[in-house]
């Protein structure tokens, strides 16, 4: 692997992208300029900066990235084929290496005016609805990935749900990548736009196959108007040596709801921020997310919940399932500005600890400039339970299996909250494959506990 | 044989300079017996369950226990579960994310394997836990929920008899299960133990209040004082503490202690 100073990589990597004609309005090329030049000012950051403090990019800076290409080879339909939804989609579109598939997404059947297609096509035709939202809401002056991502604004996917708009099943943004023989980055680019009242639920899967180092680097956007209802899932599950940034920029409305679930399995480093603005009275925000990390695995979640309007509450839970030497960071930040009067947020993190050397960063940030608010934050880490392994051996329960019980369902107390049939599903699959547990330990019937729990 | 043999048992709480709590019980416990041991706070009732079920927190540090003739101690928790021993918890544990069906049929599972017999299949478990669920008055759906998570204490109680009834020990220990019941879930709870009675089972109540009692009538009542088993009587004994508290015992038996 070819090791350079910095970021010159990725400035000729600009250079060379700037080159390919197409689907450049000249409102974006202004904004992918501004986004590089950002990037090109502060360079990638340093554990000497506060934000970045438990995580050291360096392994990403020092390697010399091309942009990753098409790809038309068996592993990419493979691996769509394996982490695909089939039916269980209302959509599905497919990337390889950050580029739109068509001959591995699944057509649309959406109700009228509904819009789910790659933002190289939105692009193209210069579509009215990109122009008022695309790169407008997340921060390229203080993440230098945000920033370096939008200098590569061209493909990803862009949804679009008109007024009071209902897509029943998932849209799933199914982003697959193929390592080849040196490393690439893709930056693809999301936006979901929901007007008045619309309700869908949107999953990106971020999916890596075969062996060999890759970066993604991805940026959503998701604007919610007065009334509107996102469910969002984000799992990522890329190969053990990829890296995988990612910012989520979620803007509420009045009265909308967002829900997010984020699960992050795969890749050897990953860095998570997930920024929600309470930009209008009565939204609420629900943000949970879950890391199963082993070996020498980092991952990172940062999240912001900025509460800038009273009467919004907001609920945050992240579990952290950490083995071998894996690290797990959790900053949890929120922010109630001085206007936000009865805000009610909760926040809690939980880390199991399966081994002495896994290590877990949780801190808490409460930052609040109003007087009539509720925030309660909490924080725990250790191994497994043992007055819970008591229970299960009195009940005949070998000792190691209650312990792979427990971790399952300690994990589990996240993915039963996830709505979305097929992520939840495939999550517990995977989770009781990874303890030798068979699949019927799910719990099926939620009952009235576990209604009230979703609710949160 | 006796099903059970405690010999001149002490415990002590398993941590360096860990206090001695079981300091010399001796007890024995035939099949088709019920034997009830009141107490006060404190004075290593539910201990003795904790050990008697396997628990580490607990070090024994002098005598013995025979279980159907073999060294009870030497075996680990589910060991002693899968030879038929069961401990129906005063605080039963709450285990989000896994369903309580799931977790009785691997119990069931676990014991039968260990007996070398089949393993059942899902039809066949629920067979085998429908009447049990109607004894103890469980909602049908309750199979399908997290075990105990956000079950009243009434609820994990019933839940603990519940289980009981499906595993079907030979020893059961019932560690201050009226403990937080009203009248009426303790009723249920009691009934439904007392109807697990046989002539080849032996149950081992632990309990502050002669309330049970009247439901789960014992064989042998006994009075736990300071780690030790100091007085025992008939089912009177338990009517004649709960009336008149300890108070009366200490005097009498005050020499020995």
């Amino acid at each position: 692997m070819t090791q350079v100073a910095d970021k010159t990589t990725h400035l000729s990597n600009f250079t060379q992208f700037r080159e390919v004609p197409g689907g450049s309005p000249s409102w974006l090329e202004a904004r992918r300029k501004a986004g590089i030049d950002r990037f090109d000012f502060i360079g990638f950051p340093t554990t000497r900066e506060e934000e970045w403090r438990h995580t050291n990019v360096a392994p990403i800076a020092k390697t010399a990235f091309k942009l990753a290409s098409r790809d038309s080879a068996a592993l990419a339909s493979e691996t769509a084929a394996r982490f695909g939804f089939g039916n269980d989609a209302a959509v599905e579109l497919v990337f390889v290496n950050g580029h739109y598939a068509p001959h591995l997404s699944r057509p649309a059947k959406l109700p009228r005016g509904v819009r789910a297609i790659s933002l190289a096509d939105a692009l193209e035709s210069d579509d009215a609805a990109l122009e008022p939202h695309l790169a407008r809401y997340a921060d390229v002056v203080k993440n230098p990935f945000v920033a370096l991502n939008a200098g590569f604004i061209r493909d990803g996917a862009f949804v679009h749900l008109p007024r009071g708009a209902t897509v029943e099943k998932p849209i799933h943004l199914l982003f697959v990548s193929t390592p080849s023989r040196e490393p690439a980055v893709a930056h693809p680019r999301v936006l979901v736009v929901a007007e008045e009242g619309a309700q869908a639920t949107v999953v990106e899967s971020y999916v890596g196959g075969g062996k060999g180092v890759y970066f993604t680097n991805a940026v959503t956007e998701i604007v919610a108007a007065p009334g509107a209802r996102i469910d969002h899932c984000k799992l990522q599950q890329e190969n053990l040596e990829a890296f995988h940034v990612a910012t989520m920029q979620v803007q509420l409305g009045r009265d909308s709801h967002f829900v997010s679930h984020s699960a992050s399995i795969g890749s050897r480093l990953t860095r998570n921020d997930l920024n929600v603005v309470m930009a209008g009275e009565h939204a609420d925000a629900t943000v949970n997310g879950l890391v199963l990390a082993t070996g020498e695995q980092h991952i990172d979640n940062h999240t912001l919940l900025d509460h800038a309007q009273p009467n919004c509450p907001s609920h945050e839970l992240y579990k952290h399932v950490l083995g071998a030497k894996s690290v797990g960071v959790f900053k949890g930040r929120i922010l109630v500005r001085q206007a936000a009067q009865k805000t009610d947020s909760k926040q809690t993190s939980k880390a199991l600890l399966l081994s002495d050397d896994a290590t877990m960063h949780s801190m808490p940030a409460l930052e609040i400039y109003a007087d009539d608010v509720k925030c309660t934050h909490g924080s725990s880490l250790g191994p497994v339970d043992e007055e819970q392994v008591f229970y299960l051996r009195t009940r005949g329960v070998g000792l190691e299996a209650a312990r792979h019980l427990m971790t399952y369902a300690f994990a589990a107390d996240i993915t039963r909250r996830i709505r979305v049939e097929p992520v939840r599903r495939r999550l517990e699959e995977y989770m009781a494959a990874q303890h030798g547990l068979p699949i019927d330990l799910r719990i099926t019937d939620l009952g009235a506990h576990d209604e009230a729990v979703r609710q949160l | 044989m006796a099903l059970l043999e405690i010999k001149n048992l002490h415990a002590r709480v398993a941590a360096p300079g860990g206090r001695d709590i079981l300091k010399g019980v001796n007890l024995t416990i035939n099949a088709g017996e019920v034997h009830a041991i009141m107490g006060k706070n404190g004075s290593g009732k539910s201990t003795l369950a904790q050990v008697l079920a396997g628990r580490e927190a607990y070090e024994v540090t002098e005598g013995e226990v025979l279980y159907k003739g073999q060294n009870l101690l030497e075996l680990s928790a589910e060991e002693r579960a899968r030879e038929g021993v069961f401990l129906a918890f005063q605080y039963p544990v709450e285990i989000p994310g896994v369903s309580t069906s799931y977790f009785l049929k691997a119990a069931v599972n676990a014991v039968r394997k260990h007996r070398g017999e089949k393993e059942l299949d899902a039809a066949a478990f629920l067979k085998l836990v429908k009447d049990k669920m109607k004894l103890l008055k469980m909602e049908p759906s309750f199979m399908n929920r997290a075990i105990n998570e956000g079950f009243s204490g009434g609820e994990k109680k019933r839940n603990e008899i519940f289980q009981m009834a499906v595993m079907n020990p030979a020893l059961a220990l019932m560690d201050e299960t009226d403990s937080g019941l009203d009248v009426d879930a303790l009723k249920t709870v009691a009934e439904g133990a007392a109807s697990l009675r046989r002539p080849d089972n032996a149950i081992l109540v632990v309990t502050h209040y002669e309330r049970l009692l009247q439901y789960i009538v014992p064989d042998v009542v006994h009075v736990m004082m300071n780690g030790r088993l100091v007085m025992n009587g008939g089912k009177d004994l338990a009517i004649k503490v709960d009336t008149q508290g300890y108070d009366w015992v200490e005097k009498e038996v005050g020499q020995l202690v």
